[in-house]
């Protein structure tokens, strides 16, 4: 890929899944007898976002930041407070019960801990089989169980393994398991919720280099939520950064990894140890102070500026904009002028600049 | 049994040890040899360490690197003597010439903190919530040095700022729950330095932190080995973090170290598969890539009854039959400081992950109609299903599993 305006994936056609404003609050609950609501969590407080068919979105950023809470509110495990998911032309925040399900079919979930996402009671071709015959397509007892078969050659286990229970398969090999058990029904958008966290660097690779393949045979979208940079460079299309309930910057992978615009995404990649013992000599990195502000209490303006690095450096009278005005995420030019709402590369910072970090 | 708590009382600060920068033919201050540790289990003895030998030199960073079950943790636990009762150690562990393997606990105890000190993974466990930092920082102090408590309180505060705790004289009167996750870690660096130890052992320092927060308690972890000239072994599963921080480096498989040298050897000019493999499966941040990855077929092998031979063979694509016959020793590969245990190390010259992982002749072709899309390790026959004898097999699997439960 090159650093072209246009990335590849993000054809003029219609996104399979476009999130509008999206909300989550959860109430703060006093101890008392009564647990009374004394508050509120915003851990997801407005963002948008779309997602092309075939198409790998990387939401990143560190815990706590709301990456996982997007991932359930996008396939409505857990309903949004406000805003719109539409996804294939539906609005899922809206729509009814029965037909919420027949959506499901198209949108599934891989967890992160391959452990304990996999019932360890019943064998592996059950649970493979299990969201087919939820869904009604196991059929007949010969095709339900050609079906699991094709499926656990595709993710690269073998076939015959299937009535062993999950304890008996290594880490790696489990969460095969898990994709293949979120490709039963043939979905169009994957929500990868750190997928290859658990697993060991040599096995991570397979899992990653399966994910790659799957979605060039298959046509899958992805929304591949981590918070390890280098797997999210290597598998995402575009990429988007998460501080504490917000979208600080997101555009294509290279543009946004090699010209960070926001001082977030400087320090965060800044940050990230690279298996290079030169360049690591000789790299220069930028140390964010204190911690990450509550969410409950999160700073005015820009929330990111009670620890940045660039706020330090701006006049009193700059500081001011920072501390009054939020700063949309729309596409930035010379001096962080805001310049257009549609661009590809976003970064919401009224002072953004592209600093080149690695 | 402390000679120089007498100086101690008056010092500000320490003073740092006298291996320091001191040229290269360091002092060497602990010296690990045919370091084995056996733990009992119904499917037979767990080999969990099966020979260690590393001498550490005053003022140096080793680097130890491995996967999960490769039994790096437990060989530091070993030198500390923390490892519990059932297990069996063996070997030698030199500390300034003297043997630790065999002490008695309250001998132990003298070592302990004073000349090595211990950083663990989990800042959350590893202070103790009911007393306030100052007092755990303070305990550190008197534990082996006779002074008042005015005196190591004054100590404490002085830690605090060495790694960086903004305004230490208000957080000393802070309980565990109060700081963040790196936070809690920097008190835990700052009591494994309170005694001016001269090793310091690092278990995975950083893994539980957010890569930000990472950035920082490296620094502190690098102003604290600044402070007391103390040697450290930096444990971690994360190559990145070792590139940054350690002079040489240790690579451990199935309980043994299978490449050891100085830092820029290993990453530049890796002599042995496993390494080779496990550089060549990382993504790279610093990279636009293209390239799928080259993981490394298959899965490590059990340490209860490993069987004869190299134990990265069923793995390795460069296997002959010498390589299931005998387990290679380490030996220098590249100059005599830069060992590796490979029969074939010498056939490792500039050959990078993909030149030996992907042509691995033993790939069969998947089972899927396009084994070209397929990633090639994943075929039938080179993940070799899952571990022959089911539960007990994978060290680090099963009280997962059983919490899964």
């Amino acid at each position: 890929m090159t650093t072209t305006p246009t990335p590849p994936a993000t054809p003029a056609s219609a996104p399979l899944l476009t999130v509008r404003n999206l909300v989550k609050e959860f109430p703060i609950r006093s101890s008392g007898l009564f647990r009374k609501q004394v508050g509120v969590v915003q851990a997801v407080s407005d963002i948008s976002f779309d997602i092309a068919p075939g198409e790998t979105l990387g939401l990143v950023g560190e815990s706590g930041c709301g990456k996982s809470t997007t991932s359930r509110a996008v396939l409505h495990l857990q309903p949004a407070t406000s805003g719109t998911v539409v996804f294939d032309g539906v609005d899922l925040t809206t729509v009814g019960k029965n037909d919420l399900r027949r959506l499901r079919r198209d949108m599934q979930l891989v967890f992160q801990d391959p452990f304990a996402s996999l019932d360890p009671r019943i064998t592996v071709n059950e649970i493979i089989a299990e969201p087919l015959r939820i869904h009604g397509l196991y059929g007949e007892k010969d095709a339900g169980r050609d079906k699991v078969k094709e499926l656990m050659a595709t993710v690269g286990l073998k076939p015959e393994h299937g009535n062993r229970y999950p304890h008996e398969f290594s880490g790696g090999q489990r969460q095969r398991i898990g994709i293949a058990r979120a490709l039963a029904l043939r979905p169009k958008l994957l929500v990868l919720d750190e997928p290859v966290s658990a697993l060991d660097v040599s096995i991570q690779a397979g899992v990653i280099n399966l994910l790659e393949a799957l979605q060039d045979e298959l046509g899958l979208a992805y929304l591949f939520v981590a918070h390890d940079l280098s797997v999210v460079r290597h598998i995402a299309d575009r990429v988007a950064v998460m501080y504490l309930g917000k979208i600080v910057e997101l555009g294509p992978r290279d543009q946004l990894f090699d010209h960070p615009q926001h001082p977030y995404t400087q320090a965060l990649i800044s940050a990230i140890p690279i298996p290079d013992p030169r360049r690591e000599r000789t790299r220069q990195r930028i140390l964010l102070q204190g911690d990450v502000p509550s969410p409950a209490n999160p700073p005015s303006g820009c929330r990111f500026r009670t620890r940045c690095p660039k706020f330090q450096t701006l006049t009193s009278e700059q500081q001011q904009k920072c501390i009054n005005e939020e700063p949309l995420l729309v596409g930035r030019g010379p001096g962080g002028m805001a310049t257009s709402d549609d661009a590809v590369h976003k970064a919401a910072c009224h002072y953004a600049e592209s600093v080149q970090v690695l | 049994m402390n000679p120089d708590h007498s100086d101690y009382v008056g010092a500000t600060a320490f003073p740092p040890a006298p291996g320091l920068g001191g040229g290269p033919p360091a002092e060497t201050v602990l010296s690990v040899k045919d370091l084995t540790v056996t733990f009992p289990s119904d499917d037979g003895p767990v080999q969990a360490v099966r020979g260690v030998s590393y001498d550490l030199h005053a003022g140096e960073v080793l680097g130890i690197v491995g996967e999960s079950g490769s039994g790096k943790s437990v060989s530091s636990m070993a030198v500390m003597g923390l490892l519990p009762k059932t297990a069996r150690t063996a070997g030698s562990v030199l500390f300034r010439g003297r043997e630790l393997l065999g002490l008695s606990e309250k001998e132990m105890t003298g070592v302990r903190g004073r000349q090595i000190a211990m950083i663990f993974q989990d800042p959350m466990t590893s202070l103790n919530p009911v007393y306030k930092i100052g007092w755990q920082l303070a305990e550190a102090v008197l534990a082996h040095h006779d002074v008042t408590k005015a005196v190591a309180r004054k100590r404490a505060l002085e830690l605090l700022e060495i790694v960086g705790i903004p305004s230490p004289d208000k957080r000393i009167d802070q309980y565990p729950h109060e700081f963040s996750g790196g936070m809690r870690q920097r008190v835990v660096i700052a009591i494994a330095m309170a005694n001016d130890p001269d090793v310091i052992i690092a278990d995975e320092p950083t893994t539980a932190l957010d890569v930000t927060v990472q950035a920082q308690v490296l620094e502190a972890l690098r102003a604290a080995q600044q402070e007391t000239g103390a040697a450290m072994v930096l444990i971690t599963h994360d190559l990145g973090v070792v590139a940054g921080q350690a002079d040489r480096v240790l690579v451990m498989y199935a309980g043994k170290p299978v490449e050891i040298g100085p830092i820029d050897g290993i990453y530049y000019h890796p002599r042995m598969p496993y390494t080779v493999g496990l550089l060549g499966s990382l993504p790279r941040l610093d990279q636009r890539s293209q390239e799928k990855l080259t993981p490394i077929p298959g899965t490590p092998p059990s340490v209860v009854n490993l069987p004869p031979g190299c134990p990265f063979a069923p793995r390795c694509p460069l296997r002959t039959d010498i390589c299931l016959q005998s387990e290679p020793a380490l030996l220098p590969a590249l100059g005599a400081d830069h060992e590796a245990a490979c029969h074939h190390s010498d056939q490792l010259t500039g050959e990078g992950a993909m030149d030996i992982f992907s042509t691995d002749p033993n790939a069969v072709p998947g089972e899927r109609p396009d084994a070209e899309a397929g990633p090639p390790p994943a075929g039938p026959g080179t993940e070799p299903g899952p571990p022959p004898a089911g539960p007990g097999t994978e060290p680090g699997a099963d009280p997962q599993n059983g919490a899964a439960q």
